[in-house]
């Protein structure tokens, strides 16, 4: 049991929090057909990430949250720029950003001689699930003793500030985010400015991408962005339902990937080991391929059937 | 007889007592409205006064800049000059007081929200920022719906509505935001009779009621029945002015120029002379 | 520094000059396909094809390895990134046709979820322990450093192909992209010249993988068209300008990480070519942000002058404070805000000039609408002397309407 606390349960944690934080913000990304702007976040927050580094030589710090928050702002704001005034197609100008912004990250990194001591790209890439220990839990009731709650990672303990962060955001501006993204010049017509909202929610993206960043690496917070959100889309009419499954999603392809990372092997009779994060991945991955294949209603199969049902009527 | 290329003084008068009234009573006023897509003039100094509590058609031919005229007055498209005044008081003050209606095809149906939801939405600028809509507002929205006849499919997500309901759902949103003054982008536009029906007897009813109706509209045919003042726009202004005095086939050849046949002009004339 | 010049001088050694060689193809013809890519509105398909080659690289390196012991076998690889990535994009098509998602959901589930099987299978690799791995990590961010000779020119001589390709495809991807309809109704198959648009990106990325590396890959098809495209408005220009955009920067970068080895080439490469963006960005006469500001100060100008001077003929007040000081800077308007003398003769010329217009476009609707001039210009200089002599006629039997309106603007 103390193994299972001491070395899964954290990770677990991680990587599950990791995942809600993402896939919540994902909803309304995937809404505003802004799905790629989690791809291009995630990219865009390494040079701020490096930069925060720089300042502070301190993984998981405030600082790191900082710089990317800033870095995220100043790639959204470039983006326009170069759609608005160089009259660039959208996907094309965040082509340009992110690729460069990434780039920029790299180069920093091997210049200033940080890589390899306690920041890699490969790190950044993959994350670093597994890292996660929490020693000082010894039983069951260590999760209700606050002073050895305490004693969690620190990273976790981010998370989970981040994630209180992002419940209260989309609780507090649920309407305003609702009719931004469904109709944004009524939004504006009524006072809701969709630009303001619209940053408010990269700056909330960059924010969770950070945390969940050096926990699950930058490609896995975009499936973190988008499938869970994908996967709810694909089940549910209903905005609040469908953040609700997003949630769930989110959290199951924590737990689940984590186990199938950690026992899965095991149990089939292999000796290797394989990335927890990019497990957690697969599972959101594959939740969203089952969910497009046969929800009850928009899925694959079910509309196949009502077609046949419909032709042969 | 305005020239059309006249912007401006006959705004500030009443067009049949030539009595002057105070610009706090001009619904909607715009001056000087030039738009520009890439280098080329859309709207040439466009010049125009709704009337108070008219129903108004604006009309024109295709690329005439109808629905650019509406969005850069209500300044969601940029402009190289001009400005608008609802009341008196400049649009960015007074954008409450407004109601847009904007095309169908400008929103995405697939959006997880039912039919109530987006009606509330006109509503969510009188619940005010951070607030959940309480029941009352919900009553409200269903009685927006009701006044459409749509109150049976409140919980049908937008996109499993036909064309002709969305448009019936987007016009109980306005409803629901209970401005003074309407806009509204083609809300005839592949709509069937029915819908036809319901949506000219709300614009009827918001009129009794005292508001200021500016829409977009495209069958010449239905003009003289459905409204009581017009806007002819050919990417500048033509005339405007009360249905019977306007509407004529002079004014129509002006706007349309080649592209209205003869007969359909007689067509329409004869009416106008009937 | 010197090292740099020697790299960019072809004369830092066989290797690196093969490699800056290879590079500077592939930048050719990455930015020549992806101009098409650019136009057809499909630029960020390529991050879910860069991304989707890792499982097929993990992959082909374990299948490799077990079954031949041959895991570092570049052709191998690459097949099974060409592979995979296919799959990635036949994966976007069928989410995009089959499901509600939209098209940004579809590129990003498919570039997370395979890029995180492929991280997957990369662990396992890692904890087979066998030798050789080490080299697979350059395919993330690219690495020219350590290159063999026959994989540079395996490079250079696949890229050099796709780019011919492209040049011979040039005409069909031109109209695919500038009218689809069109292009199926000259009897092209339009879904499978898209299909061979994508496969030569493909091509691209899965032969950059070892240079630029897969994360960064994707710049090469977007940064230089979108940075050609300040330049010119015609395909086989930019066809030509990209190609040149993205060969140089290439081949810059690759010379400047041949000078500091540690620096990954990919990170270089992509730099230089922003660059190049920024410098198009700005300072382009065609498209540029400097032009076009001008461009856009003048038209505004123009435009407020003339509306200015209409006002002034119609007797109406003028209220825009930008069209008030255009018009004293012309010297149309006194300090009071009255009109001199030069005013009202230069606005009854306008008033003229509109009234012919306004009959163009009411005589020729379809004509005016297509005109880009119509109002903007003195009329005369647009339009060819007969038809203004034509409008000029018409216009004369109804000089009394002109008393008319003088009468309605004071009313």
């Amino acid at each position: 049991m103390d193994i299972f606390l001491q070395f899964d349960l954290p990770s677990i944690l991680l990587g599950s929090l990791a995942a809600l934080a993402c896939g919540l913000l994902g909803n309304f990304l995937v809404l505003r057909k802004q799905a790629l702007m989690g791809d291009a976040i995630s990219h865009v927050v390494l040079p701020g990430i490096v930069i925060g580094f720089l300042f502070t030589h301190e993984t998981s710090s405030w600082a790191m949250m900082l710089g990317a928050g800033g870095a995220a702002i100043f790639a959204v704001l470039l983006i326009e720029l170069i759609r608005r005034i160089g009259n660039v197609e959208p996907g094309a100008a965040m082509g340009v950003v992110f690729t460069t912004m990434f780039a920029a990250g790299v180069v920093i990194l091997e210049q200033t001689g940080t890589a390899g001591v306690h920041l890699d790209v490969e790190h950044a890439l993959y994350g670093n699930l597994e890292s996660a220990i929490w020693l000082d839990a010894y039983s069951l009731s260590d999760l209700w003793n606050w002073q050895v709650l305490m004693t969690l990672p620190e990273s976790i303990k981010q998370l989970f500030v981040v994630n209180m962060l992002v419940i209260v955001f989309i609780v507090l501006f649920f309407k305003e985010l609702k009719i931004s993204s469904f109709d944004p010049l009524l939004s504006a017509s009524l006072g809701f400015s969709p630009k303001w909202l619209g940053l408010s929610l990269i700056v909330m993206v960059a924010i969770a991408a950070v945390a969940a960043f050096t926990a699950v690496g930058s490609i896995l917070v975009i499936a973190m962005f988008i499938c869970p959100a994908a996967t709810a889309r694909m089940l549910t009419d209903n905005l609040k339902a469908q953040l609700f499954i997003s949630g769930i999603a989110s959290l199951s392809a924590g737990l689940f990937g984590y186990l199938l990372a950690a026992f899965g092997p095991g149990l089939l009779g292999y000796e290797f080991s394989v990335s927890a994060a990019g497990m957690i991945a697969v599972v959101a991955g594959l939740q969203q391929v089952l969910a497009m294949l046969f929800a009850p209603h928009y899925g694959v199969v079910m509309r196949r059937r009502r077609q046949r049902a419909h032709a042969s009527v | 007889m305005h020239d059309r290329s006249s912007s401006g003084l006959h705004l500030l008068h009443d067009t049949d007592t030539s009595k002057t009234v105070s610009p706090q009573d001009l619904p909607f006023t715009v001056q000087g409205m030039t738009v520009a897509y890439h280098h080329k003039p859309v709207l040439w100094g466009v010049s125009y006064s709704a009337p108070k509590g008219c129903l108004t058609a604006i009309i024109g031919p295709n690329g005439a800049g109808k629905s650019t005229f509406l969005k850069a007055a209500l300044g969601l498209i940029p402009k190289l000059s001009g400005d608008t005044k609802v009341f008196g008081a400049p649009i960015e003050k007074s954008l409450k007081r407004i109601a847009y209606v904007p095309q169908r095809s400008a929103v995405d149906w697939d959006f997880p929200a039912t039919a109530i939801d987006v009606v509330l939405m006109g509503l969510y600028g009188q619940i005010g920022w951070f607030r959940w809509p309480s029941r009352k507002h919900r009553q409200k929205a269903m009685d927006c719906l009701k006044s459409v006849g749509m109150q049976d499919f409140a919980n049908r997500q937008i996109g499993q509505l036909s064309g002709g309901q969305q448009q019936r759902v987007f016009l109980a949103r306005a409803l629901a935001q209970d401005s003074e003054v309407y806009l509204m982008d083609e809300p005839f536009a592949g709509v069937d009779a029915a819908t036809e029906k319901a949506i000219v007897a709300v614009l009827r009813q918001l009129v009794a009621d005292g508001k200021t109706v500016l829409v977009v509209h495209h069958d010449l045919e239905t003009v003289r029945d459905y409204y009581s003042h017009i806007l002819l726009l050919n990417g500048q202004h033509v005339a405007d002015g009360p249905v019977e005095t306007t509407f004529t086939a002079e004014n129509l050849q002006k706007a349309y120029g080649g592209r209205l046949a003869s007969t359909q002009l007689d067509g329409l004339s004869e009416a106008s002379s009937a | 520094m010197e090292q740099f010049f020697a790299a960019l001088t072809l004369s830092a050694g066989y290797n690196t000059a093969l490699v800056c060689i290879g590079a500077a193809l592939l930048g050719a013809a990455s930015g020549a396909i992806g101009v098409f890519v650019l136009l057809r509105k499909r630029t960020l398909i390529s991050d879910a094809v860069s991304h989707a080659t890792l499982p097929g690289v993990a992959l082909a390196f374990i299948i490799a390895q077990v079954y031949f012991d041959s895991g570092r076998s570049l052709p191998v690889l690459l097949f099974g990134a060409a592979l995979s990535a296919g799959l990635g994009v036949l994966a976007v098509d069928w989410i995009k046709t089959h499901t509600r998602l939209t098209e940004d959901a579809a590129i990003g589930t498919v570039l997370s979820t395979f890029f995180a099987v492929g991280m997957v299978l990369l662990t396992i690799i890692q904890s087979m322990s066998i030798a050789g791995q080490a080299g697979l990590e350059g395919f993330l961010l690219g690495a020219t450093s350590g290159m063999l000779k026959s994989e540079a020119l395996t490079i250079a001589v696949a890229a050099a192909l796709v780019g011919l390709a492209v040049v011979l495809r040039m005409k069909e991807f031109s109209l695919l992209c500038f009218d689809e309809s069109f292009a199926a109704a000259c009897g092209y198959n339009v879904r499978w010249l898209d299909r061979t648009l994508l496969l030569l990106l493909l091509g691209i990325v899965v032969i950059g993988l070892k240079t630029v590396g897969l994360v960064l890959i994707i710049a090469l098809a977007i940064i230089p068209p979108v940075a050609a495209r300040f330049w010119t408005d015609r395909v086989p220009v930019l066809v030509a300008i990209a190609a040149g955009i993205g060969a140089s920067g290439s081949y810059i970068g690759a010379a400047l990480s041949a000078s500091a080895p540690n620096m990954p080439t990919g990170g270089l490469i992509v730099l230089v070519l922003f660059s190049f963006f920024v410098v198009s960005l700005l300072i382009s006469p065609v498209r540029g942000i400097l032009a076009a500001a001008l461009k856009h100060y003048r038209f505004q100008r123009i435009v407020h002058l003339r509306q200015g001077l209409l006002a002034i003929a119609h007797d109406e007040p003028v209220l825009e404070p930008l069209t008030r000081s255009i018009l004293r800077r012309g010297g149309f308007m006194g300090g009071d805000g009255q009109p001199t003398v030069k005013g009202q003769s230069e606005a009854r010329l306008i008033e003229r000039d509109q009234k012919l217009w306004n009959l163009y476009r009411e005589m020729h609707p379809e004509e005016s609408h297509a005109l880009a001039d119509w109002s903007l210009k003195p009329i005369g200089e647009v339009l060819p002397a007969d038809t203004v002599r034509v409008l000029e006629q018409e216009l004369s039997p109804h000089v009394v309407r002109g008393d008319e309106t003088s009468r309605g603007g004071a009313a």
